[in-house]
């Protein structure tokens, strides 16, 4: 089980959150614009990266609250977690990292 | 090859079983080959295996980067059951199924099939309606599948606790007699002996690094790290890793990975005569011909490329056994694991093109590939000899994410599998 530091409560144990898959997906602005492979994108494709990840939690047994986390998906370490709106503080020093980066281009 | 025969084991018996030798080689990689198929699991062999023998294509190298078997195809809880909702997926799981039930005799390789009935555990009125729905659904397609009640189902299987006293109490079930289990090494060796027997070429320790693509887009080879192969198609049957590979060729694809786990208890007496799935309290039990009772578990809710999952998913897989089967409570377990299994937003397979010309792609068969082996092997075999797609794997296209017309198995189930 992993320990997750929810950025309001601290660590806490894994069962008391929700993953809530890749974060920094952003809905498209102009939705009646987007063709079909946009859509497809949109809905389905995930970046699904073997190392660094983006993604969204949700501390649903605790404060309820939405946050971001960026994760390991090797090593399922959790390089940190950070509230909705902010920049991760380990962004500039994975700048390296195509996946993570073009995910949240994406968004 | 060397066929396996009451003569062959005879004569080796006497010569105290020395003279087997090797069941495939382990040959240098060709500059190149008609079909490189990246992955050497039960699909990718088994697709090795029928470009052989259905289409004669024998210039075929199979690229694996540890060694045949080792992923999935030897992580699974070998459930074999073709009784899905939809007529694509019923189709498709059919003909794997109807595959499964000469595959012995057509590899002289004893994969162990055994069609002991796999039986699903209704627990409550919207799994009795949603079950009898998928009887009906299966027996319009030629499937077999039954109702049983609860009595009949204890019958079936006498381990099954029906008193009522449960917090999910069982209210009968849905019996698919002719599914089963098989011999989850024995399928990946079976299909290697008889490919290389053909001329195809199993490369282990060899891992794709790139796929090389011509001016046109095109893809021409793959860059391992023993070297560049060319190839004329390449199909990829990489299971959790699709995305990574398929990102090589800058395709991006509508997979997550997660990994899933099962475990094995200590090896008992004969107690268990069936494979029991209860999707409601997410348990599924059978017993090995080795005496372990064979249990998986669900899948962790991230994605991840660990092999490992958390403790805390197999504590609540066992939690429901004991609870359906109070005599196994005081069962010990003796090894559990975790593979990396790739799950498409429908739950159904991707099997066909790519948006690259001569890249092929076999994914996204999720918690459930091994019952499809034969199947997923022989339609993509097709798929990758012709040029385009069998009829029964016609529907699995990438591109029905794209046009909406997808197969939603996920809904049908209202669980992973």
């Amino acid at each position: 089980m992993l320990l997750i530091a929810c950025p309001y409560c601290g660590n806490r144990p894994e069962t008391e959150f929700r993953c809530g898959g890749q974060a920094h997906i952003a809905r498209p602005s102009d939705p009646g614009s987007l063709s079909d492979e946009q859509w497809a994108e949109h809905l389905f494709v995930r970046s699904n990266p073997r190392g660094v990840h983006a993604e969204r939690w949700n501390h649903v047994h605790g404060c309820g609250r939405w946050f971001n986390a960026r994760r390991d998906t090797v090593s399922d370490r959790f390089l940190e977690t950070y509230k909705m709106g902010e920049t991760p503080q380990s962004q500039k020093s994975t700048s390296t990292d195509s996946t993570s980066t073009q995910a949240e281009a994406r968004a | 090859m060397r066929r396996f025969s009451l003569s062959s084991l005879l004569s080796e018996s006497l010569k105290g079983h020395r003279g087997w030798g090797r069941q495939w080689r382990d040959p240098q990689p060709k500059p190149a080959y008609d079909v490189v198929i990246v992955g050497g699991g039960g699909h990718g062999l088994a697709t090795a295996y029928y470009l052989a023998t259905v289409h004669g294509i024998t210039n075929v190298a199979v690229i694996e980067k540890g060694w045949i078997g080792g992923g999935n195809t030897g992580r699974n809880t070998t459930i074999i059951r073709s009784n899905y909702l939809y007529d694509e997926s019923a189709a498709l799981y059919e003909h794997a199924l109807k595959l499964w039930e000469g595959l012995s005799q057509e590899l002289n390789y004893n994969v162990m099939f055994s069609q002991r009935g796999v039986l699903m555990l209704a627990h409550n009125l919207h799994d009795v309606q949603s079950f009898k729905r998928h009887v009906y659904a299966n027996r319009l397609n030629g499937i077999d599948n039954e109702w049983l009640t609860k009595e009949e189902c204890k019958e079936f299987c006498p381990p099954i606790d029906i008193s009522g006293s449960l917090r999910y109490p069982v209210l009968g079930g849905a019996l698919q007699r002719r599914a089963g289990t098989a011999r989850h090494d024995a399928v990946a060796w079976g299909y290697a002996r008889g490919a290389d027997a053909r001329g195809v070429d199993i490369i282990q320790n060899c891992e794709v690094k790139g796929i090389r693509r011509d001016a046109s887009g095109a893809a021409i080879g793959v860059e391992t790290t023993r070297g560049y192969i060319g190839a004329k198609r390449i199909g990829v049957v990489a299971a959790g890793h699709t995305s990574t590979v398929m990102a090589m060729a800058d395709v991006q694809m509508p997979l997550e990975s997660y990994p899933l786990q099962a475990l094995v208890s200590e090896p008992v007496k004969p107690v268990f005569p069936c494979v029991v799935m209860s999707n409601a309290v997410h348990a599924y039990i059978s017993q090995s011909d080795k005496g372990e009772l064979v249990i998986g578990a669900g899948t962790d809710q991230y994605t991840s490329y660990s092999q490992q999952g958390g403790l805390h998913i197999t504590t609540h897989t066992l939690d429901a056994i004991c609870e359906v089967f109070p005599q196994f409570t005081r069962m010990r377990m003796l090894r559990s694991w975790g593979g990396i299994v790739d799950v498409t937003p429908d739950r159904s397979p991707i099997i066909g093109k790519t948006p690259v010309e001569n890249l092929f792609v076999n994914c996204g068969w999720g918690t459930g590939g091994f019952k499809a082996t034969p199947g997923s092997g022989h339609v993509f075999a097709h798929t990758l000899a012709t040029g385009s797609p069998h009829a029964i794997n016609a529907p699995f296209t990438l591109d029905r994410f794209r046009t909406g017309r997808l197969i939603d198995e996920a809904a049908a189930a209202a669980v992973a599998h």
